[in-house]
């Protein structure tokens, strides 16, 4: 048990160096370099070679690589070509409302997703599930930003419920910002939740038909009983896994709708540093966002591993 | 006369199919369940006989759904009853034994839960009577201390512990009615003789009638007062037990008692042509008509009704049961076996171990032991030419390890296994040549998952014709067709898939497919396991045919004693990978034998209400071979002493050629605990 | 009787077993939607230039953000063009983009997933973490960057979707692989002493098609909303191509007065999407492949 703890979390931590690596070769062997392009035109001369000094180009690729991996696992990203500040301190605030954004779509979503799945898989063929069914694979399908416009136009523009767009400074605080992120939740959820739904009530439909759940019925357990106990505990074990997978997904959601509402996140930050090539911004944000996968995959496998009676007793008696 | 508690009348259970037809899956069935009886229902797969068992609990599975009739109990029926009404039966008034209880047993939830859960729902007792009331019932199935394995998972028990908790399960409220359907199945022989043992001796002492389904009429005979013989989702017979199986006037079911090996007899026995129709199938006359040797042309277009017998208190469905009245007691004609077993020997396995173990991680990082325990440890056999050679045990023997090694699937840790008494065969498939690949061929247990569902007929055969041989185009065919005539299967068979053959047609391909290589020797892994009885003895036959008629040497591995008794010349027992047994099978059905094959000798259920099982060893599960002395140690009850826990038993040589390996002296064992 | 009354199945050719599948497919409401929709979009796509009323890229500032009228049946964008005229050809590079990425991503992940199902080992150990950092990494920000540096012609975003989506076919070829690889067929072929080779197209390959191609057809639609996204962030197309995300980006800022220039896009892009995604339902049910249990990753 202990071991496979140990050992789940070195693949993790092996993931992320690969994600490293392919990060800083990634940009490092496209044309150009961040001086030449953030210089353009006067990528020559003193200028340019003030830049390799200031930002460390003029050693070899595998020193700066070394260097470069040591600060950011202590937090330490270098500095913006553009802004000139500390990449942690621009990173900070944004992270902060973006993970506000998503939490607020996941604790939404999951319980959501729980239910619809639930019912529909209960009421299987029925009216509940085929209407669900038929509105989650609309919810599903439809990308971020076209949810994201259709309900600035309806709720906000026609309907003026709510701000469309978010004009708020980046460090506002939490119930300021509420308001605002009404809709971005809800675009954002939207995809999320109609996936964790398809994939509980498959799951609820291979437990009900198996033969510990015919042997609960021919034992006499009520129907919701049975349920609750032999049925929701054994499907949504293997869901967590999926579940982890689609939140991981949603983080490119994230970035689309931010920019849609024009929310002080990071989406924005990815649009703008990358178009401005500022490429320690980018890699730094590779690194966080695969760092938040992975860990929310981690997560996952460490929940599983703890409910899995197959998996909690091997630490018992071996 | 005793009182009826379940009266099945007229029913009819189907589904419809995709082209909207009706498909009758239980065509007009009617019969009854008296107090404190134990009746068996005996039926080949898709016969019907689960879908009927399960009625009687008034539960339809998804899909199907009651065309007609009713399953009344108590006189009410349970088919039109509500959720509430049912809840309240299920699991008090009937209880449910399942198959296979490693999965009808919730893996979430504890053993004790699970038990403590039917005594909530079915009893009105407290907390501490209810844990009382849980250590009672794991007492009563012979588990093994009560309060330990009601603090386990189902996962954390062996194959029969998990049988045995579903027993208790049921019990938990105290039903007049058990249902069991097939709960022996896929249980080793000695835990399939003691699960069996338990029930009966629950049925005398609780009084609870007994409802047995299953497809094995061994295990049917041990514990029935009545039987009744399903075919087609139809009953064809039904009466006592005795005159059933003793003197069956139904074709089928006389035909299936011929066909069933014995332990007492050696050869083959007779086989029954065909197999079973499929469901939804049409066909105005006898369902049996087909395969029946007694059929008039009356049959082929009348469908008989179920005709009571006073004077034999038997019910029958045949027009010309009278044919078969004037026969005595089923007697059984067996071939016997033609053994071309030469002196010559064709392959030699000497001091053969395998181990399973992979070098774990952990492992390589703390202690790098090598695996001085292996799965399969000092394996000495010579071969003959043409013979079968049979190797026989339960599971975890380590035959099909053996049969995997000898493919070279498989590779051998120490020991040399030699071809034709001088070629010695690389223990890695990839080193091996052509030659020595095509000289070994397989076949499975399975067909279903040894034929490619995306393959032809032909494609199947045709793939080691091209690879030995290259053959291509007219000669390609011309081979494949020859091929199929030999194992019986016409020429249009080439085009079809695996899934639109029967379970018997399928393995014959597979047959085809090994001879197709013309190969020196055939490894047969449970070849017969899973097929239906009556199809069993027919693939039996064929195999003895082709080895006849081309010399091949088979190593034959089965847990099935009574199969391996009709075909091979030879027996090797094996337990927890070292060999226990090795003779002609003459004498290693005979004693003195090794107190091993005693134990799975005296565990085989045979057809016959007259031979009862004999029980000796307990059916302890264990996980690992001992690391010193004999294997069997754990499980014998003849142990001499510490001998027996610290050295390898000696072999003995009999006056017949038999060889033992135990430390108990041949005269010793001469004197047999069970005859 | 015998086994009679399947005697006239027999070996089909390929052709007859994919109008089957179609059959299968169109059988179900929901199926034959969205096989409706897709014929629809791709039948526009091959014929909107022969039918499109106005030139896509003629501006007319007379007529800037005029209503829906029979001179304009969805009205006209900010610049004054025709949004019919754009709408029914703003499909076209999307499909054909995620069409042949969809391939792609087939062709590759496919491939590299089955061999690594085949040789198992260290390789695929090494080959699956690979394939897990890349997983990793959110593919916005990686496509993002690709298409910055790279440019946005259709030769960059073809390849790039193509190699952004097959990782996870990766992952499923190599799964089913693994199904198949430990049936008694696969070890009787290995027994035999077929090639890997051979018994990667022989056997293993007939047996994950079905499978594979269930996950290429779902890739196809997640690849469309991925391509439509980056249109719309601005790093798709580049204009003045008609292209549904692009114009959903242009007609955003100005929808509270004229919200047919993002209305007709939105029904376009999202009822191809609707039709692929119905398609690729219906296809797995057909084949008999449980479609909802996967992520979309």
């Amino acid at each position: 048990m202990l071991f496979l703890i140990i050992k789940r979390i070195l693949l993790g931590l092996i993931t992320l160096f690969i994600v490293s690596l392919i990060t800083f070769v990634g940009t490092e062997i496209l044309p150009g370099d961040a001086c030449t392009t953030y210089l353009e035109r006067q990528a020559f001369g003193e200028q340019l070679e003030a830049c390799y000094n200031r930002l460390g180009l003029n050693v070899p690729a595998y020193e700066r690589y070394v260097s470069w991996a040591l600060n950011a696992i202590q937090g330490d990203f270098g500095y913006s070509l553009s802004g000139e500040m500390p990449i942690k301190d621009v990173l900070g605030p944004k992270i902060k409302n973006s993970l506000v954004l998503a939490s607020a779509a996941i604790l939404i979503g999951i319980p959501i997703a729980l239910i619809l799945g639930i019912v529909t898989a209960l009421w299987r063929d029925r009216l509940p599930d085929v209407a669900i069914s038929t509105v989650t694979i609309f919810a599903m399908t439809i990308p971020e930003f076209i949810s994201a416009t259709l309900l600035i136009l309806i709720v906000a523009i026609w309907l003026e419920w709510l701000p469309g767009i978010v004009i708020v400074p980046t460090d506002v605080t939490f119930f300021e910002l509420l308001p605002n992120i009404i809709l971005p939740v809800i675009a954002i959820a939207m995809i999320m939740t109609a996936h964790m739904a398809r994939m509980v009530r498959s799951s609820v439909i291979q437990v009900m038909a198996s033969d510990y759940v015919q042997m609960a019925i021919l034992k006499g357990v009520p129907y919701w009983k049975m349920v609750f106990k032999h049925v929701l505990p054994n499907a949504l074990l293997p869901a967590i896994n999926v579940v982890a997978l689609t939140i991981a997904w949603l983080l490119g959601g994230v970035v689309v709708t931010e920019v849609v509402f024009n929310y002080p996140g990071l989406g924005r930050l990815v649009i703008e540093s990358i178009s401005n090539r500022d490429l320690p911004v980018v890699q730094a944000l590779a690194l966080i966002l695969a760092s938040i996968y992975v860990s929310i995959n981690l997560l996952a496998d460490l929940m599983t591993l703890m409910l899995n009676p197959r998996l909690k007793t091997l630490q018992i008696r071996k | 006369m005793f009182e009826i508690i379940q009266n099945v009348k007229n029913l009819s259970i189907g589904f419809r199919s995709k082209k909207g037809e009706e498909i009758l899956i239980l065509k007009n069935i009617s019969t009854n369940i008296k107090k404190g009886e134990t009746v068996g229902i005996v039926g080949e797969s898709g016969s019907g006989k689960s879908t009927l068992a399960l009625a009687m609990m008034g539960y339809v599975k998804h899909g199907l759904y009651t065309i007609g009739g009713k399953c009344e109990f108590n006189s009410s029926n349970l088919l039109t009853m509500n959720s509430r009404e049912l809840e309240k039966i299920r699991g008090r008034k009937i209880a449910m034994i399942p198959q296979n209880a490693g999965q009808a047993l919730t893996p979430n939830l504890k053993i004790g839960y699970q038990i403590d859960e039917a005594l909530q729902l079915h009893s009105n007792l407290n907390k501490q009577q209810r844990d009382e009331k849980i250590s009672e019932l794991l007492n009563k199935v012979r588990l093994p201390s009560p309060d330990t394995i009601a603090l386990r998972y189902p996962h954390e028990l062996s194959g029969g512990q998990q049988q045995r908790v579903a027993v208790a399960m049921a019990l938990a409220g105290k039903p007049d009615l058990l249902l069991l359907d097939e709960p022996t199945t896929g249980l080793d022989v000695t835990t399939q003789a003691h699960v069996l043992e338990l029930l009966k001796f629950i049925a005398k002492d609780t009084g609870t009638s007994m409802v047995y389904v299953s497809h094995d009429l061994g295990a049917i005979a041990q514990v029935s007062d009545r039987i009744i013989v399903m075919y087609s989702g139809e009953i064809v017979l039904e009466g006592p037990s005795r005159s059933i199986l003793k003197k069956p006037i139904h074709p089928y079911t006389f035909g299936l008692l011929k066909s069933i090996p014995k332990l007492s007899l050696a050869g083959l026995p007779e086989s029954m042509p065909g197999s079973q129709p499929q469901p939804g199938s049409i066909s105005r006359g006898c369902s049996f008509y087909d395969r029946c040797n007694f059929s008039s042309d009356k049959c082929k277009n009348n469908s008989p009704d179920l005709e009571y017998l006073e004077d034999l208190k038997t019910s029958i469905k045949c027009f010309n049961y009278k044919n078969l009245m004037n026969d005595n007691e089923v007697n059984q004609n067996v071939k016997k076996i033609n053994t071309n077993s030469q002196d010559k020997e064709i392959l030699t396995l000497s001091e053969v171990s395998i181990s399973y173990a992979k070098q774990k991680l952990l492992d390589q990082v703390f202690n790098k032991i090598t695996d001085d325990n292996p799965t399969v440890k000092d394996i000495n056999i010579n071969i003959k030419k043409g013979e079968t050679i049979a190797l026989v045990g339960e599971s975890g023997s380590g035959k099909s390890t053996i049969l995997k090694s000898i493919a070279g699937l498989l590779r051998t840790k120490d020991g040399i296994i030699t071809f034709d008494q001088n070629r010695q065969l690389p223990s890695d498939l990839k080193l091996r040549n052509p030659n020595e690949l095509r000289i070994i061929q397989l076949i499975f247990q399975n067909p279903d998952e040894s034929l490619n569902p995306n393959h032809t007929v032909e494609e199947i055969i045709s793939q080691p014709l091209k690879l030995y041989f290259g053959l291509k185009g007219e000669e390609l065919k011309k081979n494949i067709i020859e091929l199929l005539e030999k194992v019986r299967l016409g020429e249009f068979y080439m085009s079809r898939y695996p899934r639109q053959l029967s379970g018997g047609e399928k393995q014959r391909v597979a047959v085809a497919r090994a001879f197709a290589a013309k190969p020196d020797i055939i490894l047969c892994d449970e070849v017969t396991s899973a097929l239906d009885v009556s199809v069993q003895a027919a693939v039996l036959n064929l195999l003895q045919q082709l080895k006849e008629d081309f010399g091949t040497t088979y190593i034959f591995v089965s847990h099935d004693l009574a199969v391996v008794r009709a075909i091979s010349d030879r027996v090797a027992v094996l337990y927890q990978g070292r060999l226990c047994e090795v003779g002609p099978s003459k004498d290693v059905y005979q004693f003195p034998s090794h107190p091993y094959t005693e134990v799975l000798l005296g565990a085989v259920l045979e057809p016959d209400p007259d031979i009862k099982p004999k029980l000796v060893a307990e059916d302890i599960v264990e996980e690992k071979p001992p690391k010193k002395g004999c294997s069997f140690q754990g499980r014998c009850s003849r142990i001499v002493g510490d001998i027996c826990k610290n050295e390898i038993p000696p072999w003995q040589l009999t006056t017949s050629g038999n060889s033992i390996r135990c430390h108990i002296p041949l005269k010793e064992l001469q004197k047999a605990q069970i005859i | 009787m015998k086994t009679n009354n399947i005697t006239e199945e027999g070996k089909k050719s390929s052709f007859s077993k994919v109008l089957e599948v179609l059959k299968t497919m169109a059988s179900k409401p929901s199926g034959f939607i969205g096989l409706s929709i897709l014929v629809f979009h791709i039948t526009l796509a091959l014929i909107s230039p022969y039918i499109a009323p106005y030139d896509y890229k003629a501006i007319d500032p007379a007529m800037m953000l005029s209503a829906p009228s029979s001179e304009f049946w969805f009205g006209t964008d900010d610049l004054g063009r025709d949004v019919f005229t754009r709408t029914i050809l703003g499909g076209r590079t999307a499909l054909t983009v995620t069409f042949f990425g969809s391939l792609i991503a087939l062709l590759w992940g496919g491939l590299l997933g089955i061999f690594c199902g085949l040789v198992g080992g260290k390789i695929d150990d090494v080959v699956m973490r690979v394939v897990d950092a890349f997983l990793s990494i959110p593919w916005i920000l990686a496509m993002l960057l690709i298409v910055s540096l790279l440019g946005t012609t259709t030769e960059v975003l073809i390849p790039a979707l193509g190699f952004f989506y097959g990782k996870g076919i990766v992952r499923v070829a190599r799964a089913a692989t693994h199904d198949v690889i430990a049936k008694d067929f696969i070890v009787s072929a290995r027994a035999r002493g077929h090639s890997n080779f051979s018994i990667m197209w022989n056997e293993i390959i007939p047996n994950v098609r079905d499978a594979i191609l269930v996950e290429g057809a779902m890739r196809w639609s997640w690849m469309l909303l991925g391509f439509s996204s980056l249109s719309f962030l601005g790093f798709g197309v580049s204009p003045p191509t008609p292209d549904w995300g692009l114009m959903i980006s242009n007609g955003r800022g100005l929808m509270s007065f004229a919200y047919w220039s993002v209305i007709a896009p939105i029904v376009g892009l999202s009822s191809l999407i609707i039709g692929i995604n119905l398609t690729a339902d219906a296809f797995a049910k057909a084949l008999g492949i449980d479609r909802a249990t996967k992520a979309p990753v």
